[in-house]
């Protein structure tokens, strides 16, 4: 069979998952995942031309809500459940990079 | 070398809804930190999103007033990534079908009319907010699912001036629409943009150069010809412009290296599962269509033509909607136009410029400045007892029942004035030989007297009108 | 008390008549628990308040109308509860308690219903054994050094050792059904969309459904009865009416058009498996049913289709556990990154970063087309392959797995192995599809399970065909004694 993911990959994939493998792990990990995609293999092979793809299961189609603000008043339980806040804020290590949106 | 700029901007803008686009949480400035926020904004194990209707509709909204194509089955994507104000670890969009594609705008160059292309307007949701200490970040999630619409033009735009009149011409036609204050200063209006240079006759574009940071349309300009004059002068000394994100410094005027981007980012966009599909019914869309407001370059050929206002009234009457269909409900209200505009550019502008505040936040009503002009035109009152009454009007009175209270009614019945100007020569002969004399102080010593009479309430005309037929008797 | 001894019909006429309190039930059931637990270590947190709340019910008054008042109900620990922790058995969620309740918990409670303990489970539902769990191996009652199945492991095991008459699983891949098979209950993963996934810790979320587990068919429909229904808190949940389930149990099956898919044939399906569900066949047959063989040429593919889609859904829905807001933050880190890499290394367990590396990889750049978006054309093709069968045919029968439970300790070797345990259950998730397994034997002490699969949101039929083979079958009065087949 061949190799599908190099362990570059394997460790390129991690990162993107934010996992740290050990040095015993990524061997173990492209293996498995070589194993799963040997297994996919006979995916390539069925014919799909035209086929609709599913994404969503559900039989709901335009389910949206009015736009009525209700507050939960949740916040205090939740910053108690933050493994680090001050002043009503969630706590973190300093962030170096600039965020996406 | 001579080079050749192309630009093209993303334009995030936030909706004034009530709630959030995936939860009920409040919409709201200025809240206590994570106040306004629920499980589903925290991104707990076991919460689902639900669709706020009104983004939707404002979307569709936006799509009509940028002349852009509706897309009938739009739909939610997954965009991942790790990031303290991102809670899921990812952010829902539109990444596959958007709102809407292939809209435009139109600038005025020096060439002439030129339509700046819109590429897509996808609906989505606004990350928390992070903010840095020394040690420490924090994270605040009030704004996390905040509904924006974010705008992504075509790079059509070869100029910063151009990439100004774009922006001014979204930024005018978005708030029209009333979904968006569109305010740079308060964030519900960002923008990015992306700027590379080729020599001129080349016809492959060169490395684009994304510019965050930008907090108003000037500094979008500024920073727009700062990078347009590094980049040239990059390549002309022989370096090569490599791919990075630069912030712009309003100290400086310069812009500086954020990060180069290795290689493309991998979002691992996928349909975002616990979304039911949409479908967008063509009535839907004429309902909105109906409801659209008017938008402002339509207002300005009507003032013209209809209310006999110059060019320049009329644009700074529509420089926003609020200002704009203030004035039209005055005009219903039949004040005269010109006058009702000499208002608002005048004492009103003056009046929001003193309070730093927009015409929407004060209580000056239309209802109150028409009657106050009906009060000047068919003068009950004189423009100088309207100053009195214009401070009456921010403070929420009534104009008619302000003035009546405080008496300010204009004496103009000459049955009235007769007796008190008869009165006035009598004491004052002198002022009569003085006035035949040919001196004209004297005159306007009469004048005084009368007005000291009537406490100021005469009207000046009528009283110099009956003076005048009594003196030359 | 002995539950073996009761159905919810007559449990529910003792403590209506007061022979029975609610405070007694509650607590003789948590000392069975505890007991049992020794050696079926089902549960991952028991619930002592439920004394105080049975106590309660008895003082206001069980509910003469509502048959779940009084009952204790065990619920599967990737349920989020606010009296109980919720740890969806990862180290990720040690100590953590949810800040709102499932919307599934919440029904149960307004119904009377006294929730009795948290359930272990393949970490994040990831397993077939519920061996995967950070925290404890559960054993099936059947025969201790045997997987209960999983990942609703200990939903099952507990029922099936007597301790509860119900509990709640949940469904991604076979999760309700392949353990019910394993313990000799009986288990239902409704249609999707039937019952509301609000406060279910989501795996795949296309697939997951919340379903009930209980020793019988009716008290099985009683539960769905109340768990079932729209919920303006999950956009997926339907609105389609929610019959009541228990109506029409006792129509029979004569005249109903069974399908049989020949899956159940193949090579590597245990002998006596193949058997009972031949026998099942006669019995169907019997009662006035007509069977034919089926083919659903596109089932095959179904657990490829399922590993890709069920990963990738994973790989983003567990992105969410990063150690920023709840649950687990790893010690010593340096910096934000240090946070996000050494929470997520040291809170996952082995098979949960597995799927999550597979999800990552087809979701990842250049794979999208060639993986996943394949693999949902192929769900398109085996949800069109059950609606052929459902043009002509009630309910589609088979095998619920290929065998009957695995030693412990079997399963870890050959993950791609373990997979294929699952590939009866699993084109039922991938067309949403309402299906059960109800006991439909015994080989070597072990029960044997079988699957009935129905249309659409028509699991009153489901129940229906579930029920009369129940009743023409001795199979359910089997029970496990514990610690004593050794
Ligand atoms: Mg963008
Ligand atoms: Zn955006």
């Amino acid at each position: 069979m061949t190799m599908k993911v190099d362990e570059a990959r394997t460790q390129h994939i991690a990162s993107l998952a934010k996992l740290k493998l050990t040095e015993e792990e990524v061997p173990r990990f492209t293996e498995q995942l070589n194993d799963m995609l040997g297994m996919l293999d006979d995916l390539e092979k069925v014919p799909t031309d035209g086929v609709e793809p599913t994404y969503i299961v559900t039989d709901r189609l335009n389910a949206m809500r009015a736009d009525v603000a209700d507050n939960w008043d949740q916040s205090a339980k939740l910053l108690k459940n933050a493994p680090e806040a001050a002043d009503g804020l969630i706590r973190v290590p300093t962030i170096i990079d600039e965020s996406e949106d | 070398m001579n080079f050749e700029t192309t630009i093209g901007l993303e334009v995030h803008v936030e909706l004034k809804t009530k709630s959030k686009i995936f939860s009920p949480s409040p919409v709201q400035y200025g809240a206590e930190p994570n106040e306004n926020t629920n499980v589903i904004d925290w991104g707990y194990p076991g919460t689902l999103p639900t669709i706020n209707r009104q983004v939707i509709a404002n979307g569709i909204t936006a799509a009509l007033a940028l002349h852009a194509e509706i897309e009938k089955h739009p739909h939610f994507d997954r965009k991942n990534y790790f990031y303290p104000d991102n809670p899921k670890g990812y952010q829902v969009t539109e990444n596959d079908r958007p709102a809407a594609t292939n809209g435009w705008i139109e600038v005025q160059t020096d060439q002439g009319p030129k339509k700046i292309g819109i590429a897509e307007l996808h609906v989505e949701e606004d990350a928390g907010k992070n903010t840095h200490g020394k040690r420490y970040s924090y994270v605040d999630l009030n704004r996390q699912g905040t509904p924006l619409i974010e705008i992504v033009s075509k790079a059509e735009m070869n100029s910063p001036q151009e990439a100004y009149d774009y922006l001014e011409g979204l930024r005018e036609r978005i708030q029209f629409t009333g979904i968006s204050d569109v305010r740079m200063e308060e964030g519900s209006m960002r923008v990015d943009c992306n700027i590379s240079i080729h020599p001129i006759g080349s016809s492959t574009l060169g490395q684009k150069i994304e510019l965050k940071n930008l907090n108003s349309f000037n500094y979008v300009r500024k920073a727009l010809a700062y990078e347009e004059e590094r980049q040239a002068q990059v390549i002309r000394s022989g370096g090569t412009i490599g791919a990075e994100t630069r912030r712009f410094d309003e100290l400086t005027g310069k812009t500086y290296l954020m990060r180069v981007k290795e290689g493309k980012d991998d979002y691992r966009y996928f349909p975002e599962p616990d979304l039911p599909s949409l479908s967008i019914s063509d009535e839907w869309i004429s309902e909105l269509q109906e409801q659209l407001p008017e938008m402002p370059e339509s207002r300005r050929a009507r003032y013209v033509k209809d209310f006999g206002l110059t060019d320049y009234d009329a644009m700074v009457l529509t420089q926003t909607k609020e200002m704009s269909d203030f004035f039209d409900r005055m005009m219903e209200l039949q004040a005269d136009p010109k006058m009702a505009s000499n208002y608002l550019q005048g004492d009103v502008n003056a009046y929001l410029n003193d309070q730093q505040t927009v015409l929407e936040r004060t209580k000056i009503t239309p209802e109150a400045l028409a009657s106050m002009i009906k009060m000047i035109s068919d003068q009950t009152i004189s423009t100088k007892m309207a100053k009195k009454v214009f401070k009456a009007i921010t403070n929420g009175e009534d104009p008619a029942v302000y003035v009546k209270e405080h008496g300010l009614v204009q004496l103009s019945d000459p049955d009235q004035l007769q007796p008190i100007i008869d009165q006035v020569l009598a004491d004052n002969p002198q002022s009569i030989v003085d006035f035949h004399n040919g001196k004209d102080r004297a005159v306007g010593f009469l004048v005084g007297q009368i007005m000291k009479q009537t406490h100021g309430k005469a009207n000046p005309q009528i009283v110099n009108k009956l003076l005048m037929q009594a003196l030359n008797k | 008390m002995n539950y073996f001894e009761h159905d919810l019909e007559s449990l529910h006429q003792e403590l209506v008549s007061g022979r029975l309190t609610a405070e007694a039930l509650t607590r003789q059931t948590l000392d069975k628990i505890k007991q049992d637990d020794q050696q079926v270590q089902a549960y991952l947190a028991l619930n002592e308040e439920a004394l105080a709340t049975a106590k309660e019910l008895d003082q206001t008054g069980i509910d003469p109308d509502s048959i779940w008042s009084g009952i204790p109900i065990a619920i599967k620990d990737n349920l989020v509860t606010t009296e109980l922790p919720t740890t969806a058995a990862s180290k990720m969620l040690t100590n953590f308690t949810s800040v709102y309740e499932a919307t599934v918990v919440e029904k149960l409670k307004q119904a009377g219903a006294i929730i009795i303990g948290k359930t272990n489970l393949d970490e994040f539902a990831m397993g077939s054994s519920t061996e995967k769990s950070a925290f404890q191996t559960t054993h099936n009652p059947w025969k201790l050094t045997t997987a209960p199945g999983g990942s609703s492991g200990g939903s099952a095991a507990t029922v099936a050792a007597g301790d509860v008459l119900a509990s709640l699983g949940s469904d991604t891949g076979g999760s309700i059904r392949q353990p019910a098979a394993f313990t000799g209950v009986v288990g239902l993963k409704p249609t999707y969309g039937r019952v509301s996934r609000w406060g279910l810790i989501a795996f795949g979320s296309s697939f997951d459904q919340v379903g009930p587990l209980t020793r019988s068919v009716k008290d099985n429909a009683y539960l769905l009865n109340v768990i079932a229904g729209a919920d303006e808190h999950d956009a997926t949940s339907s609105q389609t009416e929610v019959p009541d389930y228990t109506a029409q149990l006792e129509q029979g099956v004569s005249g109903m058009r069974i399908a049989v898919s020949k899956e159940y044939l193949r090579s590597g399906v245990q002998p006596e498996v193949k058997q009972a569900v031949q026998n099942a066949i006669a019995t169907y047959q019997k009662l006035g049913a007509t069977v034919d063989e089926v083919d659903l040429p596109n089932a095959k593919y179904g657990i490829m289709a399922y590993y890709v889609l069920a990963s990738a859904e994973a790989s983003s829905n567990l992105e969410r556990f990063d150690g920023i807001r709840y649950g687990f933050r790893a010690e010593n880190a340096q910096d934000l990154d240090d946070v996000y890499v050494k929470t997520r290394s040291e809170g996952f367990g082995d098979e949960v970063k597995r799927r999550i590396m597979l999800g990552t990889f087809s979701l990842s750049s250049g794979s999208f087309d060639k993986y996943y978006k394949k693999a949902a054309q192929i769900r398109t093709m085996i949800t069109d392959d059950f609606q052929r069968v459902f043009e002509k045919y009630d309910v589609l029968m088979g095998a619920t797995a290929p065998t009957t439970a695995f030693p412990l300790n079997h399963e870890s070797q050959d993950p791609t192995q373990m997979y294929l345990n699952d590939s009866f259950t699993i084109p039922v998730n991938l067309a949403g599809l309402p299906a059960m397994s109800i006991p439909a034997g015994f080989s070597e002490g072990l029960p044997i399970g079988m699957q009935l699969v129905g249309k659409p949101f028509d699991e009153a039929t489901l129940y229906q065909a579930a029920y009369a083979f129940e009743q023409n079958t001795d199979f359910q009065q089997a029970t496990p004694q514990l610690g004593g087949q050794e």
